[in-house]
């Protein structure tokens, strides 16, 4: 098992945090194998921010993502950036606030995309109260769309990654964000 | 009277086996050494706990002839190598003897950020206005129209002000003195000695065999004289006019002030953040059980 | 023993495998893409009762360095490309002086300041011959995140064995990294030789028929001179007797070149049987391992030996691998450096070819399958 995992969006937005929980939920706590990487320098300030996240059972050697399978997008221009990118059959989840879905349906439909719908940003405002959880509810809505790492271990690694003392909202997020995902 | 000559008892200090030195007939070291081992007495230190550290130039040899733990560092370095001794043993005292071109030209960016942390060295730089190692080339210090072999047809460059450029930095004690004031310049290493903090003596000495030679003043008595004469204590030049002090050497203690030292500053954060405190980590490379 | 899991960057890991094998010194100043490994020695170093400094510049952290190491504290410094430039001079010195200490380099775009957040394996060769004159050296290259923290614990110790300046050469891409390791309680230690003599009859750079002297810390009482010109056994300046000099400058190369065989630490994959044997070293092996188990998948008998101490060169591996393989790629992040060590061990022993890869990204596995299948025709 061999999972590629792409989150873009833009800086500020806390991509690079959910890039490291899942990582460390995958590897720390289900056991798993993980390596997750960024881009850096000036355009990752403000502009566009990307990370990658490769999962897998066994030791990981090329550690770099070719062909995601699943694509985490919560800008439209990372969305129309990267959605090229996405395997066919690969799953795609979106913040629906952030982008224009018109312009990606016929992609969706063409390359057989597993296509989910998780409004973090708005989540996070009006459910949590704070706007800068919405990487932490997508972790949510990755969580259960994706099943790439398991519950107990995305709650491991929020409660480790997050500043002290913010620990319960912050699953609380985590907790909004699953709810977005339908049980199916 | 015996016809003995009188062994002076500072010989003890030094490392016998090297001696002669390679300094000139006439050169201002032998004075500087003098006068240091007098300061060290006066400061009840001792070379036991004295780790000396210097850089590449003639005043930067003299620790080699000093039985003490000493590093013969690298061109203009040797501030950033004793500010590793300092934080490696902060109970240690060291002392760094550096020369114009080290300190001033090379060795600058050191100099001006090890007294802007005010870490707890002494810093003897002896300024004779030239590289003497090399063969006498300008220096920075090297006075507006005075000749080196580089400057051929005198130096167009304004000469720094070593005492007032570390005092403008943060150092804590700055005192400028010459080889003709074996007595005050005593005094002024042994207040450097003890103060706790970035301590600066700048000597100005007498290089005969290159500056000599080469603007006219042929021996070291010939230059002795000039620095005696050209000389003016603080308190007086304060009473002179700018014309009045042109081309003179001020003389005296620029700063002296209490100011946290860097040292005793990190140790005590250290010790706030750590159960085992900074103690711990002296001479730590020879613990396998950290 | 306790071993606690982490999830963190390759240039962390540095900092905390440094720590656990005794660093107490940290001196060094800010440059991309290696400044975490400053950032958390400043974090953790204190809590450990030891003490960081952030320096004027690269030239004065190798300087602060080497001045901890002499008054008896084991210290590092880390840099990138530029940096490790400016420190040049200072490893010639410590080469010269037998100080033991620790540099991390991760490599980024070369030459110049290129590319800051890209990675290169462009100082491979500046390593080895950076500084002026004959000296040797010992470095090591990660390739993963465990390995920036192993490798960093046995920097320490070689350095300390061999009392010489040991470089990690790390890269951007394993530095910035973030990967599982499991992290030791305790790691064994080299600790530094005080002399059995008293400072009476000791000599500090008289060798133990090992090549290497104890080294007491100032303020023991040894009163020792050390400096960087040609020195006989007492430590005193001799430098215009070429006796003394060829001496000295010949034991320091030797006290490594002597020990090339416990120098020696390759992993071999596959290697056996194989036909075409791919070599490489950090990041590059990752892709290369890939496309090797790829290959035999397929068949071909393809095999990798991912060099893990570099510097001294593993000659006695790669003069095997080209007595039994008929091809060997090598395989750098950098127009061919390493490669050049390759060729001058395997001369028509095999045929080598360089797979050279610049940019800042690291070959992608198919780069290497298509120089596996070209060497199968």
């Amino acid at each position: 098992m061999r999972k590629e995992i792409r989150i873009a969006g833009f800086g500020g937005q806390g991509i690079i945090l959910a890039g490291i929980v899942i990582g460390r939920a995958a590897s720390v706590h289900d056991n798993l194998f993980a390596v997750q990487t960024q881009s850096y320098g000036p355009e990752a300030r403000g502009g566009a921010s990307r990370t990658e996240v490769v999962i897998s059972d066994s030791e990981i050697d090329y550690p770099k993502v070719q062909l995601p399978d699943i694509f985490v997008a919560m800008s439209h221009e990372a969305l129309i950036t990267y959605l090229d990118g996405l395997k066919n059959g690969g799953i795609l989840i979106v913040d629906p606030d952030m982008i224009k879905e018109e312009e990606i349906l016929p992609f969706v439909e063409k390359h057989n995309i597993n296509y989910f719908k998780a409004s973090a940003t708005k989540t996070a405002v009006e459910k949590i109260g704070l706007g800068i959880v919405a990487n932490i509810v997508m972790i949510g809505a990755i969580t259960k769309a994706t099943k790439v790492i398991s519950e107990e271990a995305a709650r491991k690694a929020i409660t480790e990654s997050v500043p002290p003392g913010t620990e319960a909202k912050n699953i609380a997020a985590f907790e909004a964000g699953m709810d977005l995902i339908d049980g199916r | 009277m015996s016809n003995k000559p009188k062994v002076s008892g500072f010989m003890n200090y030094l490392r016998k086996e090297r001696i002669p030195t390679i300094f000139c007939a006439g050169c201002g070291n032998g004075t500087v050494i003098n006068t240091f081992f007098n300061a060290m007495e006066m400061a009840e230190l001792s070379l036991d706990n004295i780790s000396m550290v210097s850089g590449i130039g003639c005043s930067s040899r003299i620790p080699g002839y000093i039985k003490c733990d000493s590093l013969h560092t690298t061109h203009g370095r040797p501030i950033a190598f004793a500010t590793g001794v300092k934080l490696g043993n902060p109970d240690m005292d060291v002392v760094v003897f550096t020369g114009d071109g080290d300190a001033a030209a090379i060795g600058g960016n050191h100099l001006i950020h090890a007294a802007r942390r005010n870490l707890d060295l002494t810093v003897i730089c002896v300024n004779n206005s030239i590289y003497g190692m090399t063969g006498g080339q300008i220096s920075p210090t090297s006075p507006k129209g005075s000749f080196a072999s580089t400057t051929p047809y005198g130096a167009l460059e304004a000469p720094f002000d070593l005492a007032k450029l570390v005092s403008g930095a943060g150092a804590t004690y700055v005192s400028r003195w010459t080889t003709v004031h074996p007595l005050p310049l005593s005094n002024a290493i042994k207040k450097g000695l003890q103060n706790k903090g970035f301590s600066f003596i700048e000597v100005i000495s007498q290089c005969p065999t290159y500056f000599g030679r080469k603007n006219r003043m042929r021996s070291a008595v010939e230059m002795m004289k000039y620095m005696k004469t050209h000389s003016v204590v603080k308190k007086k030049a304060k009473k002179m006019s700018e014309e009045e002090l042109e081309g003179k050497i001020i003389l005296g203690d620029f700063v002296n002030r209490n100011w946290p030292e860097f040292s005793e500053m990190l140790c005590e954060q250290v010790n706030e953040k750590s159960e085992k405190g900074l103690i711990d980590a002296i001479k730590s490379a020879y613990k396998t059980d950290l | 023993m306790n071993i606690t899991r982490f999830f963190i960057q390759g240039n962390e890991a540095c900092a905390r495998g440094a720590i656990k094998a005794g660093c107490k010194f940290f001196a060094g100043y800010p440059i991309t893409p290696s400044t975490e490994v400053a950032e958390d020695a400043a974090i953790i170093l204190p809590k450990e009762g030891g003490t960081f400094i952030q320096m004027e510049d690269e030239i004065s952290a190798l300087g602060a360095v080497i001045g901890a190491a002499w008054a008896g504290v084991k210290g590092m410094t880390a840099t990138s490309g530029p940096g490790f430039s400016l420190m040049q001079e200072h490893i010639g010195y410590a080469a010269m002086t037998e100080t033991p200490l620790v540099i991390v380099d991760v490599q980024r775009g070369s030459p110049s300041t290129a590319q800051p957040t890209m990675a290169s394996q462009s100082d491979m060769m500046q390593a080895r011959w950076g500084s002026h004159g004959d000296y040797e050296i010992i470095a090591l290259v990660p390739s993963s995140v465990q390995e920036c923290f192993d490798f960093t614990v046995e920097a320490f110790n070689l350095a300390e064995k061999y009392r010489v300046p040991v470089i990690v050469l790390s890269d951007e891409i394993i530095g910035h990294m973030r990967e599982k390791i499991n992290i030791p309680d305790k790691v064994e230690i080299i600790a530094r030789k005080m002399p059995e003599e008293g400072p009476e009859t000791f000599l500090p750079y008289k060798a133990e028929p090992d090549g290497v002297s104890p080294m007491p810390p100032f303020g023991a009482g040894y009163k020792i001179h050390v400096t960087g010109l040609t020195h006989d056994e007492r430590g005193y300046p001799d430098a215009s007797n070429p006796e003394t000099h060829t001496k000295l400058v010949k034991r320091l190369c030797n006290k490594i070149l002597n020990h090339r065989g416990e120098l020696t630490r390759v992993k071999e994959l596959y290697t056996e049987d194989a036909d075409i044997i791919v070599v490489s070293y950090g990041a590059p092996s990752r892709s290369a391992i890939t496309a090797v188990k790829n290959a035999r998948e397929k068949g071909i008998k393809a095999g990798h030996i991912k060099l893990e101490i570099v510097w001294p060169f593993p000659e006695e591996i790669i003069r095997s691998a080209a007595q039994q393989a008929s091809d060997i790629i090598v395989a750098e992040m950098n127009l061919g450096q390493m490669v050049y060590e390759v060729e001058r061990v395997v001369k028509s022993d095999a045929e080598v070819s360089l797979l050279p890869k610049i940019g800042g990204q690291i070959h992608r596995p198919e780069e290497f399958l298509e120089m596996i299948y070209k060497c199968q025709k």
